[in-house]
């Protein structure tokens, strides 16, 4: 009989060759010129994507925006500014023509062409792309070559927001024929190394970029979706910038020495009552819920402050086309009690369906059960999983949540969500006058005129739509304060996903 | 002829084995199937419109009969090709191989250092039954084995990451340049996972020993002078191998799958977190190609439990 010692050294060696087998002892990279940034997020799973057109997630978002350029790139008040497009004219907002940068090269050396533009530009519209932008690009009637270093697009009806949306990040400019983006390549900033969905990737400064070198050497980026794993790795040194901080958590970081960098956004997480059915179908429900939203306790008790009072209205105060002149609605319980009188609501009940899904949408709810007990309606809140809620609840439900990212126009989040044929209009919301003013400012050229079609769209949406926003949530992240360069942009934490770009690391 | 009864034994237990395989292959992609949404949902998103979800399922060939897609999978897997990702569009075996082996590398370290150490604490506490340190280690493992693995695992590495700062937070295998650094790297995971499988099998080695010490022959065995060592080891524990093979198999059968958590807290890209994203995104190729990988290495240590038993016990080996 083997002995017992002997049986513990047998599999002791076998376990231990395994594993050395499986890592293999290489010698350590050394630290790059520049540093080597070390980034957590919160979300990556096998879904991660480097096709432009696919991404969805922040890890995405950060990859794309290190390895691709768009035509044109969004500036911190959304205006476009010129990038692999040098210059874009239009006499009728409907035929456009772009003239190329000269002398941008992709990472392999080859050169930027038209033909690259056109198929990045193109694919968006074949189905199996499976394209975020899709509806967007549905507005393209034509687009071509039009000499060597023009591009010409044809849209079906005019929209002055073109270079705009060029600048969305789903219309990143990809090499001619690209099919396979598992070893991207790009114009962008940064090279990438090594790129894993779901576990990580490593990306390194790009020496040809067209705009100069950017500082940063190599930049590693991750998820750990563990709100507590994530703050100690920063905590313990092993990351030096993370994503997505709980509100709660701010004040012991800064305590603990570290950053924040907080992004007033136009993101949100709004009420919606569908106005197709009971009890939404009548107008003074519907007021009466948005006079039940105590935006001020939500922002500090929730948001612990990290948030900007929203007016039931999609247009941020960092929009050019915000209007101030939509009076802020109260919390007014009281006028709510009347309301729901006049209804014939007083003492009923409805379920309010919440998911973590749409974020916060189970502490808000809490603060509006308890509102709503005040002006004598009974609400039943109904918890479901993230899982599947888009699918399933979201828009479906009488009396529900949403959740939108900060989108760049005016235009694209009253198309997408407002307009009475929107896809995602999630009160069902129909308003005639509303959707002639949409079509009217879409080909406006001349801004103030434009800017009073914005803003009365933004009276009718606060007045008559089924929606309540209560704030606008700000991102916050935090970070070493080895790391410099970091500032806030509207359309996102991390600097709008673009920090690789404008960051560096200093000291040890 | 000692050998061709235990060869034919196992001839038989891989037969069974192919036969569970296949109706868990077949049990997952029946399930899947129920599941609401599918992988173009899953792109899609909020996006999902009725004619790009049409566009994007025939481009992936879901319009066709969910039993061909079966069949083409299978036929994939008995060929050594379980196909390509219905996400990433890279083969799947590819995103599995470089995950198992990180995780192999994490369950045979934990079994490494948990197997001897369960062995030893579980004969000293059956030896020295009824005494202090009996007693220490039986309510010890209780309680380790009531407290969940996330709140050992959050506690270590605040202890030991962010306050002493001895080791990293995150456990990356890309970190390994040298042996310490490797006693480092999974240092804080493997005391997880161990704290998590030792406990069941330290208590199932000392109710197996108490069992065989309290037989008749071990006490003949004493009678006629023996040293307690050689009671335990020579008598006592060959009869004992059984069930703590069989309760080693059960604990280390979790350390591929069952180890969610420990990835997620340590940032470790192994199987059981490729796993939890195949499901979100219903990327069926990778779904049933892990769960077949599942259920082999849980057949595998069941399997091998069962024929060390037969090995210890001549009554068994010579049935």
């Amino acid at each position: 009989m083997i002995g017992r010692r002997d049986a513990i050294r047998l599999i002791g060696g076998g376990g231990l060759s395994i594993g050395l087998g499986a890592c293999g002892f290489e010698p350590a990279r050394p630290e790059p010129a520049g540093g080597r940034l070390r980034v957590a997020v919160a979300v990556s799973s096998t879904a991660d994507t480097m096709d432009p057109a696919r991404q969805t997630v922040v890890t995405d978002f950060c990859r794309c925006a290190m390895v691709y350029d768009g035509l044109t790139k969004l500036d911190e008040r959304f205006l476009p500014q010129p990038a692999l497009a040098e210059a874009i004219e239009t006499a009728d907002a409907r035929d456009w023509s772009i003239r190329l940068r000269k002398g941008v090269r992709f990472h392999d050396g080859s050169p930027l062409t038209v033909a690259d533009v056109v198929y990045s530009l193109r694919r968006h519209l074949d189905p199996a792309v499976g394209s975020k932008a899709k509806v967007f690009a549905d507005q393209f009637a034509s687009v071509r070559a039009d000499g060597p270093d023009r591009v010409r697009i044809v849209l079906k009806t005019p929209n002055a927001d073109l270079p705009t949306i060029l600048g969305i990040q789903q219309f990143q400019i990809v090499r001619d024929g690209t099919r396979d983006f598992n070893k991207p390549v790009g114009t962008g900033p940064m090279r990438m190394l090594e790129y894993m969905p779901g576990v990580r990737s490593l990306a390194a400064r790009y020496d040809d970029y067209w705009r100069g070198p950017v500082r940063l050497g190599e930049c590693e980026l991750f998820a750990i979706p563990d709100d507590s794993a994530r703050i100690n790795a920063l905590l313990s040194g092993d990351v030096d910038l993370i994503h997505a901080i709980n509100p709660r958590i701010t004040r012991h970081l800064t305590g603990a020495g570290f950053e924040l960098l907080e992004s007033k956004s136009s993101g949100y997480t709004d009420l919606i009552a569908r106005m197709d059915r009971a009890p939404g179908n009548n107008p003074d429900f519907i007021e009466g819920l948005k006079l039940l939203l105590d935006r001020e306790t939500m922002r500090t008790a929730i948001f612990r402050g990290y948030a900007t009072i929203a007016n039931d209205q999609p247009i941020a105060p960092t929009n050019p086309y915000y209007d101030p002149s939509v009076p802020q609605r109260p919390f007014d319980p009281d006028r709510a009690r009347f309301l729901f009188k006049r209804a014939g609501l007083a003492g009923a009940r409805v379920p309010l369906v919440t998911s973590t899904a749409a974020d916060k949408s189970d502490d808000m709810a809490v603060l509006i059960q308890d509102a709503a007990r005040r002006a004598g309606l009974g609400l039943d809140i109904r918890r479901v999983p993230s899982d599947g809620y888009w699918t399933n609840s979201w828009m479906k439900v009488p009396l529900g949540f949403g959740n939108t990212n900060p989108r760049p126009t005016a235009d694209i989040i009253f198309t997408q969500f407002f307009a009475s044929n929107a896809l995602w209009n999630e009160s069902a919301w129909k308003n005639a006058r509303f959707d002639r003013l949409l079509v009217a400012a879409r080909g406006e050229t001349d801004e103030a005129r434009r800017k009073s079609l914005y803003g009365e769209m933004q009276h009718l949406v606060h007045d008559q739509a089924g929606i309540g926003i209560p704030l606008f949530i700000s991102s916050i992240d935090a970070y070493s304060p080895r790391l410099k360069g970091l500032r806030p942009m509207p359309q996102g934490g991390l600097m709008g996903f673009d920090f690789a770009a404008h960051v560096w690391l200093e000291g040890k | 002829m000692t050998l061709s009864p235990l060869v034919s034994l196992i001839g038989r237990r891989v037969g069974a084995s192919l036969v569970t395989l296949l109706f868990v292959s077949l049990a997952v992609f029946g399930i899947a199937q129920l599941m609401e949404g599918d992988v173009a949902e899953a792109i899609l998103g909020q996006s999902a419109t009725p004619e790009a979800l049409a566009g994007l399922r025939a481009a992936m060939h879901l319009d066709q009969p969910a039993w061909e897609r079966y069949l083409e999978w299978a036929t994939g897997v008995l060929t050594g090709d379980p196909g390509r990702s219905l996400i990433t569009g890279l083969p799947v075996w590819e995103m599995i191989a470089a995950r198992l082996g990180n995780s192999l590398t994490l369950a045979g370290l934990t079994a490494l250092v948990s197997v001897p150490l369960a062995l030893l604490l579980g004969i000293v506490a059956a030896v020295k039954r009824g005494t202090a340190f009996d007693r220490t280690i039986s309510i010890a493992t209780i309680g380790i084995v009531s407290v969940p693995e996330f709140l050992i695992a959050t506690l270590a590495v605040m202890l030991f990451a962010v306050t002493l700062r001895w080791l990293p937070a995150l456990s990356s295998t890309r970190d390994v340049h040298s042996t310490w650094d490797l006693v480092r790297v999974f240092a804080m995971p493997v005391f997880s996972l161990a704290c998590f499988v030792m406990a069941q099998m330290v208590r199932m080695t000392r109710a197996a020993v108490i069992d065989a010490l309290d037989t008749s022959y071990a006490e003949a065995a004493r009678l006629k002078g023996c040293s307690p060592a050689r009671v335990v080891l020579r008598h006592a524990l060959p009869n004992a191998i059984g069930p703590i093979a069989n309760a080693i198999a059960l604990s280390l059968s979790t350390l591929l799958g069952g180890v969610i958590v420990v990835e997620i807290i340590f940032n470790y890209p192994g199987v059981a977190r490729l796993m939890v994203d195949a499901v979100a995104t219903r990327d069926l190729p990778l779904v049933q190609t892990v769960a077949v990988i599942f259920c082999i290495a849980y057949l595998l240590l069941v399997t091998t439990a069962d024929v060390v038993a037969i090995l210890a016990n001549p009554r068994l080996r010579h049935r």
